[in-house]
């Protein structure tokens, strides 16, 4: 049984299609990649899924649970985790306060001992370490990416959704994206991840999933993807 | 949490808590008009406090603090001749944290605008339905207020003060005022690391109305008489606005020196120049968001920081950002 | 029947004069993110000069040429001096709204008290076609007809305004996306400050109206900015059609209301709009 399934979600803005009729699953273990052009649904979908809107039909069932209609705060503490594409971290914090807030409220009576464990591990971690004290505004963009995603490690999830964690980055920075991206796969937690940079998203992902005006055109392995002629004519074809 | 004691920041509580003891004593050799005095600055202070409290933090600026100092006096007005004051006061506050809680909930989950604008006409509707009530229901207008005496109702602001300082600080250090913090700088990062965001705000909000509800009890006590105009007074929504915009709304002494500065300032223009001293307030109101957004203690900071930059670099404060 | 004539003749010339004042106040929001908590000051210190003016001897329809430049005037300074800046030195958009909200009410202390220190608490009024008139069997003094046949005028005009003129275009442009509308050449700055300036004169406007028959005083600007707000959120935040049909409901339920009891009129309204944000947050016409 897959970790995530997302079955006939549809969503409209104003009578626009933002996503229509998506089925989208994930297994443990995986790394998903979502494409598709700008505008294609792929943030709505997220949204959908981490309950910030709520989806006009369908359901999403995470671990044998039916998590559409709940709140973000009730998905993120059964274990679905998500970083922003425009970071959208606590300003006025310094860096390990972000992450503390992830520990304290991702996990439903955590103590404050635990909390400020997990903030050094999470730190550790995505190499934020020597930023710990620095305010949010004063580090790099790079480095606030890395944040958005420490601060929704912290909350301990299962399901990682990512937003496009690498747009904006220089070369190198996304190679080592990549490479956090893959850390956190081998520490047990299951990705989904939205990204323009195909390198990284053809590279890492096991399975990749295609939007194009809200609806999934294409589905499947890397190379698949790569080889498939609609996918092509809508989407690389553009690059 | 674990927390470490930091001389620069925690002097400040200390400071506060000595005036507050200080004043404990006023009532032995203050005059009748130094205790009236105290007792406005005292309820000003507890009302910008309890304002700053939430929209501090959360940057929903409530305009509904009319509202629960109204129904503070009119609990009061209804039930000063049979009970005590320190029920009249649980009673104001009470009151205060239901309507809080009920216009929360509705206008917490919208955008913070529409907070504003309901909690602004909240005001105006609650005075509507008090004059209604006794325009067409008892048919006479106003309430006449026992007075507990001067000396006690010094000493109920000065508990007041005390209380709310506690509350303040106790949720400034504990995870509601951190999730509280959160929702002011990103709601949506807020919501999806686990905090029940609507919650959190409709509390928050009731907790401050609370707080005036209880003042506002105190302070009907103070003036024989009351009606719909003067219990629900839109001045009462706009002047915690006013001193912690003046004092600096994110930090602990600001809404306490805001709110004693104008205290002073009304008791002494508002009966000989009543307009001029409005006019006054609208101006410091404008030239303190343009040029000191931090407040009077954001600028003292930034001084003081100034001076220190030789010994060492610009501390960790968030000075910055207002 | 009569009864029924009066509430819809009386609801649909309040209607119109509310919907004037909150295509003002939604405009400057729309488009400058400024909630302007002094806009009824606008309208207060506009139908205090007029009938000053009147009483001095001007005829009232002349007084509009006076107050709504003067309006506009002032209001196009107040953006270009204190919003400019304020937008310069705010760090986002979030900060700017709420700072440029909290200044409107500085604004309001400052004009509000104006008023009072100029004409006190006394009210003003002049005669002006005030014999009434029969129709469908309702009694209607000539002078609401007056107000009403200007109040439409100025809405059909704004709206002429908007969808015709290039400043009209580059206001909607604006409104749709600051950024966009800068990038396809419109003048930000400008723009904005002639919303705030029309919205100040939508306001000036409505408050001319007033004085040719509702005997004003120097504190009808509060109450008439709490309409306001209402018309606006019940119509949608931004929408200028939404502030006209809000307005009309307003003026409408608010006739019917205070022919039962005058005194539940704002209880209606502030219902009626809690519930409306309960079913549809955005409003009746919001986007």
């Amino acid at each position: 049984m897959p970790m995530l399934e997302a079955t006939g979600i549809s969503k409209a803005f104003g009578g626009l299609a933002a996503v229509s009729k998506v089925d989208i699953s994930v297994n443990e273990g995986e790394i998903l990649g979502l494409i598709g052009p700008n505008g294609a649904g792929k943030t709505t979908l997220f949204n959908l899924i981490s309950g910030a809107i709520q989806m006009d039909s369908g359901t999403a069932v995470f671990e044998g649970k039916r998590i559409s209609g709940m709140k973000p705060y009730q998905i993120c503490r059964l274990g679905i985790g998500r970083s922003f594409q425009a970071a959208k971290n606590f300003d006025g914090m310094p860096v390990h306060q972000n992450v503390l807030m992830g520990a304290l409220f991702g996990k439903k009576g955590q103590s404050a001992a635990n909390a400020s464990k997990i903030v050094d591990e999470v730190l550790d971690f995505v190499n934020l370490n020597e930023l710990r004290d620095k305010m949010v505004h004063d580090i790099p963009l790079a480095s606030q990416k890395r944040l958005e995603v420490a601060r929704a490690l912290a909350t301990r999830p299962k399901l990682l959704l990512l937003d496009e964690m690498m747009a904006g980055l220089n070369p190198s920075e996304v190679g080592e994206a990549m490479e956090l991206v893959t850390k956190i796969r081998d520490s047990g937690i299951t990705i989904i991840m939205i990204e323009h940079v195909m390198k990284a998203i053809m590279k890492i992902c096991d399975r990749i999933v295609v939007l194009h005006h809200g609806a999934k055109i294409a589905e499947g392995a890397p190379q698949e993807i790569a080889a498939n002629k609609t996918v092509i004519e809508v989407y690389l074809g553009e690059c | 949490m674990i927390y470490k004691f930091n001389f620069r920041k925690d002097v400040q509580y200390i400071v506060v808590a000595a005036v507050v003891i200080f004043f404990a004593f006023v009532p032995l050799f203050g005059s009748t008009y130094t205790l009236t005095l105290s007792s406005t600055i005292m309820m000003y202070i507890v009302m910008s406090l309890s304002w700053s409290m939430f929209s501090g933090p959360t940057g929903y600026i409530s305009l509904a603090s009319g509202a629960f100092v109204g129904l503070g006096f009119y609990a009061s007005g209804f039930l000063s001749s049979s009970l005590p004051l320190p029920m009249l006061m649980l009673v104001g506050g009470l009151v205060s944290f239901a309507l809080a809680a009920i216009i929360g909930a509705v206008t917490l989950r919208l955008r913070g605008v529409y907070f504003t604008i309901f909690t602004f006409c909240l005001v105006e509707l609650v005075k509507a339905v008090m004059t209604w009530y006794e325009i067409m229901i008892v048919r006479k207008r106003g309430l006449n207020v026992r007075n507990f005496g001067t000396d006690t109702a010094f000493y109920a602001m000065l508990v007041m003060v005390a209380i709310t300082l506690i509350v303040v600080v106790v949720i400034k250090r504990s995870r509601f005022g951190m999730a509280l913090t959160g929702i002011g700088e990103s709601e949506d990062a807020a919501s999806h690391i686990g905090i029940h965001t609507t919650r959190t705000k409709v509390f928050g909000f009731a907790i401050s109305a609370f707080l005036m509800g209880t003042v506002g009890a105190v302070r009907a006590t103070m003036l024989h008489h009351i009606d719909p105009g003067s219990s629900f007074n839109m001045m009462f929504s706009f002047l915690p606005v006013l001193m912690c915009v003046f004092g600096g709304m994110k930090t602990f002494l600001g809404p306490i020196i805001g709110a004693a500065v104008f205290a002073i300032l009304q008791y002494n223009l508002i009966t000989e120049m009543p307009q001029i001293y409005m006019i006054i307030f609208g101006a410091i109101m404008i030239l303190a968001i343009l040029f000191m957004p931090t407040g009077i203690v954001g600028v003292y900071e930034r001084v003081i920081n100034r001076i220190k930059k030789g010994k060492s670099k610009k501390g960790g404060t968030d000075d910055a950002n207002a | 029947m009569s009864t029924v004539v009066n509430i819809v003749i009386y609801g649909v010339i309040m209607g119109g004069v509310y919907g004037l004042i909150a295509m003002g106040l939604t405009l400057q929001y729309g488009v400058g993110k400024i909630l302007n908590v002094s806009h009824g000051e606008f309208l207060m210190l506009s139908a205090m000069t007029s009938c000053t003016l009147v009483k001095a001897g001007l005829h009232p329809l002349l007084s509009f040429l006076i107050c709504l430049p003067a309006a506009f005037i002032i209001g196009f300074i107040i953006n270009i001096t204190i919003y400019r800046y304020l937008r310069k030195v705010s760090k986002d958009e979030a900060t700017f709204e709420s700072n440029a909200m909290l200044m409107s009410f500085g604004l309001y202390f400052i004009l509000a008290n104006i008023g009072l220190k100029i004409w006190g608490t006394l009210s003003k009024s002049y005669q002006y076609y005030s014999y009434p008139v029969k129709i469908l069997g309702a009694t209607i003094a000539v002078n609401r007809l007056i107000i009403l046949a200007i109040a439409i005028i100025f809405i059909v005009a704004f709206f002429i305004f908007l969808n015709k003129t290039r400043i009209g275009k580059s206001i909607r442009a604006t409104s749709q996306s600051t950024t966009a509308a800068a990038m396809m050449g419109v003048k930000i700055n400008r723009t904005m400050a002639i919303c705030f300036g029309t919205g100040g004169l939508l306001a000036a406007a409505a408050g001319v109206l007033i004085g040719m028959a509702l005997s004003p005083t120097a504190q009808v600007g509060l109450s008439n900015t709490v309409i306001a707000l209402i018309v606006v959120v019940l119509g949608g935040m931004g929408s200028i059609p939404g502030a006209v049909l809000g307005g009309l409901l307003i003026g409408l339920v608010g006739q019917a209301v205070s022919f039962i009891d005058s005194s539940l009129v704002m209880v209606a309204n502030y219902l009626m709009v809690l519930i409306l944000l309960l079913l549809r947050p955005k409003g009746l016409l919001g986007r």
